[in-house]
């Protein structure tokens, strides 16, 4: 048992170890903040092109959507943060997650905002347009605001676990919660700093994980 | 297990006539601190057809479902068949598989076709090779008028032929007794006769059965006796000729004229 | 745009690759078949311990599902491989996927399996319970197929992304095709045996996540 303490919870190494996992706390919430603005604004906005735009967008769109849904991730971020180097672009680690990251949200919350388009757009969109409202009113005023409540919960379910992977940054050194505790770990040659991290990914992820299922179950009405 | 099969009408009855093949006694019945069932005293004999009247929420539907146990009666005892049904040590399953019960939302599987539906407990509880189960089956769906749909599924067909199917799943174990828990008040007007046909031929058969029901046509036609139940407690019961020609209680009388109209 | 092409789509360095790319992906759907399987047996299992009537037992698997649920997967790997150790047991890489990903995916196909069970209407358990069905009989037959079928479009997104998931077994050295085309661009100095392998995962994905898609608009209407 003392061991265990010793190489699990030891209270010399939480006290010089915490600084760093704070740091690292900070950058994954940056991260996650941009990526989570950058993602769904993108996402929305590829769905409202979609809905204005004829088929010449939809078939790119889908190619784009399907990439970034069926491909995974961590791929991605080493693809992209080797590959650009050799073609003269040099982008931070920083960078090329929160791109990456922003691309995979936004491709899933296009799919998702769009299935909830589609489930309101039969007689509310022919009720809103019999009374004079045009397109893109009817978009924004009547089918959007709908599609939206829909769309709540598998969009947080989907942001949360997107979310999640800026813990993938660590593969490429940006020193997020998990780069720092592993460094920890490779120092000090203790299981501490682990433990460290993963209670750091709880308190910024149990709260989330919280509000998310108050989001639902606010906007959890008239779902049949 | 094995003995269950003799049980169908008139097998049983020989020895001791008026034996009832399902005694009630004093049955209680909450939920929380409502009292839906104040002590219910009933017997059934063998090949009798016995209807539940009474107003909704009086306690026929929890009453039917204590017989098998769906629902766990709170005080009192069940025999069925020289058995007692609320007994700790009794197996509720071999138990459940001689009492059939048709449900007023007919639950038929919807992933299994009909067949598939009525030979499901053959195999499992009744251990039949696939074969033997499914020409029992189709003897059962035959008997509903209903060996032609075997293949379809639930989806496909009629509420009528649903709710036939149903009791085509419960007669398929031989049971000893059949529960009715309002099998025809989920069905449009034009398709409930072909469910009452089948419960006639089952009658015709000698089947035991239990009826909660609202189609007072039928039970002055089919039954033996009607129960009239009002606030957990069994108000009148008779031929159906008194029940619904001259009944003796108020509260009788006042259901029956509203339920004529 | 020659040097993009150079850079990201050089068919001569991806057919030098392709043999060693094509051996990691063999071990990506080694890692596949355990942990998918396993997954949903273990998902079987917590939903059935979330409807338990054990309190302790409903308890502990709301625990491991909130956690699965804060943790990165990766975290959940570095901790199983890099923890277990201090504890005195020496895992290969494998051992530590299998393990991180069990308790990740049997998690969340939990939920999703809990979820289609409630789906389904009582008046199916009552009936299969009329006809004599034992309690494990009714659920194996009657409830648990109809509750799969009805989150089929959840459990098919759940194992696209299990799938996504085994990539993250590069990161404890496991040779899986990430590993395999990572180490293929470091020989070479050039991502295109990382583009060879996005193509071989999107390939091998793409008719799942267009069957989601169809799926969910198809419950959507």
């Amino acid at each position: 048992m003392d061991r265990f303490l010793d190489s699990f919870l030891n209270a010399k190494l939480i006290a010089t170890t915490w600084p760093a996992i704070l740091s690292g706390l900070v950058v994954t919430i940056e991260i996650a903040a941009l990526v989570v603005v950058t993602g769904l604004l993108l996402g929305l906005a590829l769905a409202m092109v979609r809905w204005r735009a004829g088929r010449w967008f939809a078939w790119p769109l889908m190619l784009f959507v399907d990439l970034f849904r069926a491909v995974p991730p961590l791929v991605l971020v080493l693809l992209i943060f080797f590959g650009l180097p050799n073609v003269g672009i040099e982008l931070p680690s920083f960078a090329v997650l929160w791109l990456v990251l922003s691309l995979v949200l936004a491709a899933f919350a296009e799919e998702i905002v769009w299935a909830g388009l589609i489930a309101v757009k039969r007689g509310q969109h022919e009720a809103a347009r019999s009374t004079g409202l045009t397109e893109t009113q009817t978009l924004l005023y009547v089918v959007l605001p709908q599609a939206l409540r829909l769309a709540v919960a598998p969009l947080t379910n989907r942001t949360i676990a997107i979310t999640k992977n800026t813990a993938l940054g660590t593969v490429i050194g940006v020193p997020e919660i998990i780069n720092q505790a592993t460094t920890a770990v490779s120092f000090s040659g203790n299981a501490t700093p682990l433990l460290m991290g993963a209670f750091a990914y709880l308190l910024l992820f149990i709260p989330i994980i919280g509000l998310g299922r108050l989001i639902e179950s606010r906007f959890a009405w008239r779902r049949q | 297990m094995s003995e269950a099969s003799e049980l169908s009408a008139g097998g049983t009855g020989t020895m001791r006539p008026p034996h009832p093949l399902l005694d009630i006694r004093g049955l209680h019945k909450s939920f929380g601190t409502i009292e839906v069932l104040k002590g219910i005293d009933l017997a059934v004999s063998p090949g009798e057809l016995v209807f539940l009247i009474g107003p909704s929420g009086s306690g026929k539907s929890t009453l039917l479902r204590c017989y098998n146990r769906l629902e766990e009666a709170s005080g009192g005892s069940i025999w069925f068949d020289g058995q007692e049904v609320l007994a700790d040590r009794i197996d509720i399953n071999a138990l459940r598989r001689r009492m059939g019960m048709v449900f007023q939302s007919f639950n038929l599987y919807p992933h299994m076709t009909a067949l598939g539906n009525v030979t499901l407990a053959l195999r499992k509880v009744l251990k039949k090779p696939r074969a033997e189960a499914e020409r029992i089956g189709m003897a059962a769906l035959e008997g509903v008028g209903l060996a032609h749909k075997a293949a379809s599924y639930p989806g496909e067909l009629s509420g009528g032929q649903q709710q036939r199917v149903a009791i085509a799943r419960a007669s398929a174990l031989e049971p000893g007794l059949m529960l009715f828990d309002e099998p025809t008040s989920a069905l449009d007007p034009e398709l409930v006769g072909s469910v009452l046909q089948a419960m006639r031929d089952m009658r015709a058969a000698g089947m035991t059965m239990l009826v909660v029901s609202h189609e007072m046509r039928f039970a002055r036609e089919a039954a033996d006796r009607v129960v009239f139940m009002d606030g957990g407690v069994i108000v009148e019961q008779g031929p159906p000729e008194q029940i619904f020609g001259s009944p003796r209680h108020e509260r009788t009388r006042a259901f029956v004229s509203e339920v004529a109209r | 745009m020659d040097v993009l092409l150079q850079q990201f789509f050089n068919l001569d360095i991806m057919a030098k690759a392709l043999p060693l790319v094509l051996q990691g992906l063999k071990t990506t759907l080694l890692i596949c078949l355990i942990v998918i399987p396993m997954g949903l047996i273990g998902g079987v299992l917590v939903a059935l311990a979330s409807r338990s009537t054990v309190r302790a037992l409903r308890v502990s698997v709301t625990l491991l599902v909130d956690l699965m649920r804060a943790l990165p997967p990766l975290v959940v790997l570095i901790l199983v491989y890099s923890g277990l150790p201090f504890l005195g047991l020496r895992i290969s890489p494998l051992t530590a996927v299998v393990i991180a990903f069990f308790l990740n995916n049997a998690a969340y196909y939990g939920e999703i399996i809990r979820a289609g069970i409630e789906s389904v209407p009582a008046g199916q358990w009552e009936a299969a319970r009329s006809t004599g069905l034992r309690a494990d009989q009714a659920f194996t037959w009657v409830i648990l197929p109809q509750g799969l079928r009805n989150v089929l479009p959840d459990l098919v997104s759940n194992t696209v992304e299990v799938v996504k998931l085994t990539s993250l077994a590069s990161v404890v050295s496991l040779q899986e095709m990430l590993y395999s085309a990572d180490m293929a661009r470091s020989l070479t100095f050039n991502a295109s045996p990382i583009v060879l392998a996005a193509l071989i995962y999107f390939a091998l994905l793409w008719p799942a996540v267009r069957l989601v898609s169809r799926l969910e608009h198809a419950a959507a209407r």
